[in-house]
């Protein structure tokens, strides 16, 4: 599988937070290529089975997202756009750059910046609050007025970037990454003998609270679970005590959001087979769908890889292509081993009730 | 119109030659002669089309400047990330999370953000200086990153010319939009002696015009620019400098020089005859090659004439299409009128 195309194709897809439609079509077309059914369920997550080789099989559900934090117009003023954001945005990152904005068609725009010479020395070292950024998609103010109106979204525009040895830069790898990694692992599945059943599932709604995550996985009720996201790649600026490091692998996380087992059986698979791999200590709320995924219905061990990235929920998150494939392997291959005593050997709830 | 790509080319203060190239190929079949000065100016002549000079007429110069506002590379980390520092006039805020392009490879960076998940509240009250920047080129060490770039490579933002409807979206309006309808201007053939000149350095002082403005000893001087237009709502009223949509922008004053009033007359006179829309800039913003043309020796009786541009100095600028026409058409109107009249019998009248 080329990942360089895949991913480059999903991040320039629009698909902010509950208007995912865009990189729905995208991830049904591409999980069909490798599942036994593809469906997308009631709140729009795509729901992808590769069945296992058993005919009563048990369940593992793997999950990324594939929404992306946004920007929806809350106001038009003169034809320039007002907006807020949807998700988690920095608002510092947003001047002077390069959105589209999807009214009636796509219309192309740029948040504006005031110019240099007309700003005094005190201006320019204040951040400038969101009510006073403006698309502007530079169209007279009647047309503006019939192509968008409030509660239109827009995204931003940057076009995927190929850095030097295997590392890329765009939008919405948080967390198309993970659903690339996710058809690595279908793709590997292709060759691997599997008994259990293997739902990927990309989800909806993360940024905005797990939302997609939480139905999906009652839907599917998995005997355990896997979220697939990003976490913080090393960069200049940030203590490393914070970060994972880019290029070495996926992240195994550790913490109260993971089975001990798993973690334990991930380790396991990356050593035997030579994968790289790194461990995350996460003390506590992961912030990835598999803190909604370990609470649902009665509980579900859980799991999680994080895929390093770096400058997360900027318009130039950066990532290797090498932990992306490192990470749909570690999947495949730990899929590979799930046999008919694996939740015996997971032991949580005997040991439990003891 | 060759905008789109003269919006494309890299041509940081100092590293204009893939603009010059640009140029050179859209008007070596439209001059006289051309040629390239030691400090990098492009200048083009063309000769009066009449048969016998005519002593009387002055020798016209026009001046757009080639460079834009970029960033040059000043340290390479351990980690190999590169820091940087601007090459003229940008507001810090607007650099995070843009993509670049890097050194004469045209190396692709990214401008690295922390994530907000790591930011404490005070953080993110606060401006991020250039200085705690870094640009990320995917290398992870310095000897990776060697390789590739060095230190003193010039980085432009890597921005694509788009059209928007009426208006376009791109980098380096300021001053390509000045380049353009000069180059326009040099499709038409003039009773007088013409001198183009496409300026270095304008953005770090407007160091190319004044050599250039020096060998071609011009009787009168007009400068073609990309300018401020700051017309986005606001909360405190104050000017937006010029409109978009409201035609050529013709300066009375600005912070490096007074127009002259004979040539500004001349401007407005030509507008009104011709029902060219026309505007003038708030003074008093900003300076242009006009800044150190009008002092060249003796002194040269100026005018700036210009595109209004919103967000200048930032990746992405906008301008009107018709405005840009309107330029062309103004400039080509009022040169007529410059070669049926004497300079000196135009009047000093306010």
């Amino acid at each position: 599988m080329e990942i360089v195309p895949l991913l480059k194709r999903f991040s320039e897809a629009s698909g902010v937070s509950g208007y995912e439609t865009e990189v729905r079509e995208i991830a049904v077309e591409e999980f069909r290529k490798y599942a036994d059914e593809v469906r997308v369920d009631k709140l729009g997550n795509v729901v992808a089975l590769k069945k296992g080789a058993e005919a009563k099989a048990r369940r593992v559900m793997l999950a990324g997202h594939m929404d992306e934090i946004g920007l929806i117009v809350s106001k038009i003023e003169k034809g320039f756009l007002h907006f807020t954001t949807v998700g988690g945005f920095d608002e510092r990152v947003l001047l002077g750059q390069e959105v589209v904005v999807h009214g009636r068609r796509d219309l192309p725009g740029v948040i504006g910046s005031r110019p240099p010479h007309v700003l005094p020395k005190e201006e320019r070292e204040k951040v400038i609050e969101i009510e006073k950024l403006f698309i502007d998609v530079g169209l007279p103010e009647k047309e503006v007025g019939e192509l968008v109106q409030v509660g239109d979204l827009a995204t931003i525009a940057r076009g995927f970037i190929e850095l030097r040895d295997g590392f890329v830069a765009g939008k919405a790898f948080d967390d198309r990454a993970g659903v690339v990694a996710m058809l690595v692992c279908l793709e590997g599945l292709a060759s691997i003998k599997h008994v259990w059943d293997v739902y990927a599932v990309a989800t909806v709604q993360e940024e905005v609270g797990l939302r997609g995550a939480m139905t999906s996985t009652y839907d599917i009720a998995p005997d355990i679970a896997i979220a697939i996201d990003v976490g913080f790649g090393n960069q200049p600026g940030v203590p490393e005590a914070d970060t994972i490091e880019m290029g070495k692998g996926p992240a195994i996380a550790f913490g109260p959001n993971i089975h001990p087992k798993l973690h334990e059986q991930l380790v396991k698979v990356a050593k035997d087979l030579e994968i790289p791999y790194q461990v995350e200590p996460i003390p506590g709320r992961s912030g990835t769908d598999a803190w909604a995924m370990q609470v649902t219905r009665e509980g579900i061990p859980t799991a999680l890889l994080s895929i390093p990235l770096r400058y997360m929920h900027t318009s130039v998150e950066t990532v290797s292509t090498k932990d992306i494939e490192r990470t749909g392997r570690l999947l495949a291959e730990f899929i590979g081993r799930l046999d008919e005593g694996f939740m015996e050997k997971l032991g949580w709830k005997l040991e439990a009730g003891n | 119109m060759h905008l789109k790509e003269l919006s494309e080319a890299f041509g940081v203060s100092g590293c204009e030659d893939e603009v010059r190239e640009v140029i050179i190929e859209a008007i070596k079949e439209h001059v006289d002669d051309y040629h390239v000065d030691s400090l990098g100016n492009l200048i083009a002549v063309k000769k009066s089309h009449r048969p016998s000079a005519i002593s009387h007429l002055p020798k016209v110069m026009l001046a757009a400047h080639m460079d834009e506002v970029g960033l040059m590379i000043t340290h390479i980390e351990k980690d190999g990330s590169l820091r940087f520092r601007p090459v003229g006039g940008i507001d810090d805020r607007i650099l995070l999370s843009k993509a670049v392009l890097i050194g004469k490879d045209r190396i692709p960076g990214v401008i690295g953000v922390k994530p907000i998940h790591l930011l404490k509240e005070k953080e993110r009250e606060k401006v991020v200086k250039v200085e705690e920047m870094a640009i990320d080129i995917g290398a992870s060490s310095r000897e990776e990153a060697e390789k590739l770039v060095k230190l003193g490579d010039y980085a432009a933002f890597a921005t694509k010319f788009v059209e928007l409807g009426n208006t376009v979206k791109g980098k380096a309006f300021d001053d390509r939009a000045g380049c353009a309808v000069l180059i326009e201007l040099l499709r038409e053939d003039y009773p007088f002696d013409l001198y183009a000149a496409f300026t270095v350095q304008e953005e770090v002082g407007l160091r190319g015009a004044r050599v250039a403005a020096y060998a071609i000893e011009p009787d009168v001087a007009f400068v073609l620019e990309g300018t401020v237009c700051d017309d986005l709502p606001k909360k405190r009223d104050v000017s937006p400098t010029t409109r978009l949509g409201g035609g050529p922008a013709i300066t009375l004053m600005d912070r490096t020089f007074i127009a002259d009033r004979r040539l500004v007359n001349l401007l407005v006179e030509t507008a009104e005859e011709n029902n060219i829309p026309y505007q003038f800039k708030q003074p008093v913003v900003g300076g242009t090659d006009a800044g150190a043309i009008h002092l060249t020796k003796e002194g040269v009786p100026s005018a700036v004439v210009a595109v209004p541009c919103r967000y200048i100095h930032s990746p992405a600028c906008l301008l009107s299409l018709s405005d840009f026409e309107n330029t062309v058409k103004l400039m080509k109107a009022a040169l007529g009128k410059v070669s049926s009249t004497k300079l000196t019998s135009l009047s000093r009248s306010q």
